[in-house]
C-alpha cells in the first residue's frame, strides 16, 4: 500500500529524516512512535507530500509522488485522509460544514454531501452536534469532527499525527476505539504517529521505532513489546507497565527471595493459555512460587509476564524445556549454581 | 450661532456628497485592498523568482503611497484624474485619489489579517487537496473575516476624513462646505454643524462594522 524509500529530509544542516525504509500494508494499523524531535512529523508529513523530502521515494498503490504533477498530486490527497493534533479545524465553520469542507474540495454535489456528513456525524458520534461551531466543542469531540472529516472523501490512507496528546486519557480511548472500530469495518490502512506506548500497544499491528531520523525497529507490535532489542524501545515498553511494576525492583525481589533463582518468564498467548506452570510442577518436580504476573493485551494479540522463583534440583531442566515450548526465559538470580 | 442661516438644502446636498464619495471609494477599496493583500501574502517567503519579484514590486508601491500625505497625493494625481474623469473638481474627480489612498492602506491591514489565519488549518485543507483558489475561498477569507471587517471599517472612518480633506480642494462634500462656505465666510454654525453630521457618520460607521464583526466572529 504505502512503500517508503530512503526516505531522507533535511533542513538546513538538521538531518529531521534519515534514509527511512518502511513499507505499510493494506488494512493494517501502522504505528511510528520516537521521542520530541525524532522526526515524526517530517516523516508522516512526507507521505502526502505536505513535506518535500531531501531524496528517496513515497510509493501510494505503486505510485511514486515524488514524481506527479501538482493536480495530480492533489487529486492523491484526496484519497488520504489526514488527522492532527491539534484538530485544525475551520472556526468559521459549523461541525456539518467542516465535515463537508473535502466533499466541497473534491466538488462532490449538495445532496450527496449532504448524505454522507450525515452519515459521518453519525459514525463518530456528533449526532445534535451538527450546527455548533468548534469553539462549542471539548477536544475529545472536536477530534471526532476531525476524523470524519477525514473520512469523508472515503480516503484509503488515514494519517494521524499525534491525534491523542491533546487529550486526557478517557477520551483518547475512545478516540482510538473509534479508529479501531474504522479500521475493521471500513479496511482503512492507518498511519499513527505517537510518543506514547499504550496508544501503540492498543490499537496498531506494527510497528517502527524512530530515534534520531532513523528507523531503529521494526516489527508485529507483540515481537517488539516481547523482545525490545535496543534501549529507546525498551523505554518506551516500560511506559506501559505499571508503576507498582516498577517500583518493585528487582533488586528488592532477589533480597525477598533468597531461595532460589529469580526468573523472568514471557510468553506470547498461544502457550499463555497451555497450563504451563503445572506442567513443569509435575514433570521436573520444582516448587514455583509466582511472585508477580499480568497479561498485556496488545492489537495482534497478548503476551504474558512472570516472575517467578523456582526451587528444586532440576530447575535447569525446567528452564530448558520451557525455552524449548518458545518461552522467553531470563534468569535474573542464579543462587544454586 | 444662528443654527436658522443655514441651509439645510445646501447642507444635504454636501451630505449626499459625502456618502456618495465614501461609499464608492469604501466599496473598490475593499476588493481592491484585498487583491493587492492577498498577493502579497500568497507571494511572500515563496522561493521562486518571480513571486519574489512580484511581492518585492507591489510591497514597495504599497509602502510608498501609504507613506505620501494624502493632500499632496491629490495633487500629485491631478493629471491624471483629468484624463481618468475629465475634470478635476466635484466627487467624482475626487475617486481615484481617495482610492490610491486608502487601497495600500487597507491592503496591509489584509496582510495582517491573514497572516493570522491558523497555519495548520491551511495545512489541513493542502492536505485535502486543495488547490489555491479553492484555499482562498475557503479558508484565507472566511477564516479572516473578522480582521477583514474591523479592516474596512477603520479604512471607512479614515476614508471620510479624506473626502473632507479633498472636499477642501474641490471635491464637494461637508469638507467642502465646512471650509468654503463656513470658515471662510465666517460663519461658523456651518462649519460646526458639517463636523457635527461627519462625526454621526463615523459613529454610524463605526457600529455597523463592529456589529459585522461580531457577528461573523465565531471563534
Ligand atoms: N520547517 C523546519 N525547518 C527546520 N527544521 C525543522 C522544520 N521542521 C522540523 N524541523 C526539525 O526536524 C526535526 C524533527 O522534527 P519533527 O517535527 O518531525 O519532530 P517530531 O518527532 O514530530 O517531534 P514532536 O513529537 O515534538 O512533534 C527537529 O529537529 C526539528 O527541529
Ligand atoms: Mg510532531
Amino acid at each position: 500500500m504505502i512503500t517508503l524509500k530512503n526516505l531522507t529530509k533535511t533542513f538546513q544542516n538538521t538531518v529531521a529524516v534519515n534514509e527511512v525504509d518502511i513499507k505499510i500494508n493494506k488494512g493494517e494499523i501502522f504505528g511510528i512512535i520516537g521521542y520530541s524531535g525524532a522526526g515524526k512529523s517530517t516523516l508522516i508529513r512526507m507521505i502526502n507530500l505536505l513535506e518535500e523530502p531531501t531524496s528517496g521515494k513515497v510509493m501510494v498503490n505503486n505510485k511514486d509522488l515524488t514524481l506527479m504533477k501538482k493536480k495530480d498530486l492533489r487529486l492523491m490527497r484526496q484519497k488520504m485522509g489526514m488527522i492532527f493534533q491539534h484538530f485544525n479545524l475551520l472556526w468559521s465553520r459549523t461541525v456539518y460544514e467542516n465535515i463537508a469542507f473535502p466533499l466541497e474540495i473534491a466538488r462532490v454535489n449538495k445532496n450527496e454531501i449532504n448524505k454522507c456528513v450525515l452519515e459521518l456525524i453519525q459514525l463518530v458520534g456528533l449526532v445534535g452536534k451538527e450546527n455548533a461551531y468548534p469553539s462549542q466543542l471539548s477536544g475529545g469531540q472536536k477530534q471526532r469532527v476531525g476524523i470524519a472529516r477525514a473520512l469523508a472523501i472515503f480516503p484509503e490512507v488515514l494519517l494521524c499525527d499525534e491525534i491523542t496528546s491533546a487529550l486526557d486519557p478517557e477520551t483518547t480511548n475512545a478516540i482510538l476505539d473509534l479508529l479501531k472500530d474504522i479500521n475493521e469495518k471500513l479496511g482503512l490502512t492507518i498511519v499513527l504517529i505517537t510518543h506514547e506506548m499504550h496508544v501503540i500497544k492498543k490499537i496498531c499491528h506494527r510497528l517502527a521505532v524512530l530515534e534520531k531520523g532513523e528507523v531503529i525497529e521494526t516489527g508485529p507490535v507483540l515481537d517488539v513489546f516481547t523482545y525490545p532489542k535496543k534501549q529507546t524501545t525498551k523505554n518506551f515498553v516500560k511506559q506501559i507497565q505499571s508503576a507498582e511494576e516498577q517500583e518493585l525492583s528487582i533488586s528488592h525481589l532477589v533480597k525477598k527471595y533468597p531461595e532460589g533463582p529469580l526468573v523472568l518468564l514471557k510468553f506470547i498467548k498461544d502457550e499463555a493459555s497451555k497450563p504451563l506452570i503445572s506442567t513443569v510442577i509435575r514433570k521436573f518436580d520444582v516448587m514455583v512460587n509466582i511472585l508477580q504476573g499480568k497479561v498485556i493485551q496488545t492489537n495482534n494479540g497478548s503476551y504474558g509476564v512472570l516472575h517467578v522463583q523456582m526451587i528444586g534440583n532440576h530447575v535447569n531442566e525446567a528452564l530448558s524445556y520451557l525455552k524449548s515450548v518458545g518461552v522467553i526465559v531470563e534468569v535474573i538470580t542464579n543462587e544454586t549454581q | 450661532m444662528k443654527l436658522n442661516n443655514i441651509d439645510w438644502n445646501m447642507m444635504f446636498e454636501a451630505l449626499k456628497e459625502t456618502l456618495y464619495m465614501t461609499l464608492w471609494t469604501t466599496i473598490i477599496t475593499f476588493f481592491l485592498g484585498l487583491l493587492i493583500g492577498l498577493i502579497l501574502f500568497l507571494t511572500s517567503k515563496k522561493n521562486h523568482l518571480l513571486l519574489k519579484l512580484t511581492n518585492g514590486i507591489i510591497s514597495s508601491l504599497v509602502n510608498v503611497f501609504r507613506s505620501i500625505p494624502f493632500v499632496i497625493l491629490i495633487i500629485l494625481l491631478v493629471p491624471y484624474t483629468k484624463l481618468l474623469v475629465g475634470t478635476m473638481l466635484g466627487p467624482t474627480a475626487a475617486l481615484p485619489a481617495l482610492i490610491v489612498g486608502a487601497a495600500p492602506f487597507y491592503a496591509r491591514l489584509v496582510v495582517i489579517g491573514l497572516k493570522e489565519v491558523d497555519k495548520g488549518v491551511i495545512e489541513a485543507s493542502k492536505a485535502m487537496g486543495a488547490n489555491t483558489i479553492q484555499v482562498i475561498y475557503k479558508v484565507l477569507i472566511p477564516e479572516s473575516l473578522p480582521a477583514l471587517l474591523s479592516g474596512i471599517t477603520v479604512t471607512c472612518v479614515m476614508l471620510v476624513g479624506y473626502t473632507a480633506l479633498a472636499g477642501i480642494i474641490g471635491a464637494g462634500g461637508l469638507g467642502q462646505l465646512a471650509y468654503m462656505d463656513g470658515f471662510q465666510r465666517g460663519r461658523y454654525e456651518i462649519t460646526f454643524v458639517s463636523t457635527l453630521i461627519i462625526l454621526g457618520i463615523v459613529f454610524i460607521i463605526q457600529l455597523i462594522g463592529d456589529s459585522f464583526t461580531k457577528l461573523v466572529d465565531k471563534r
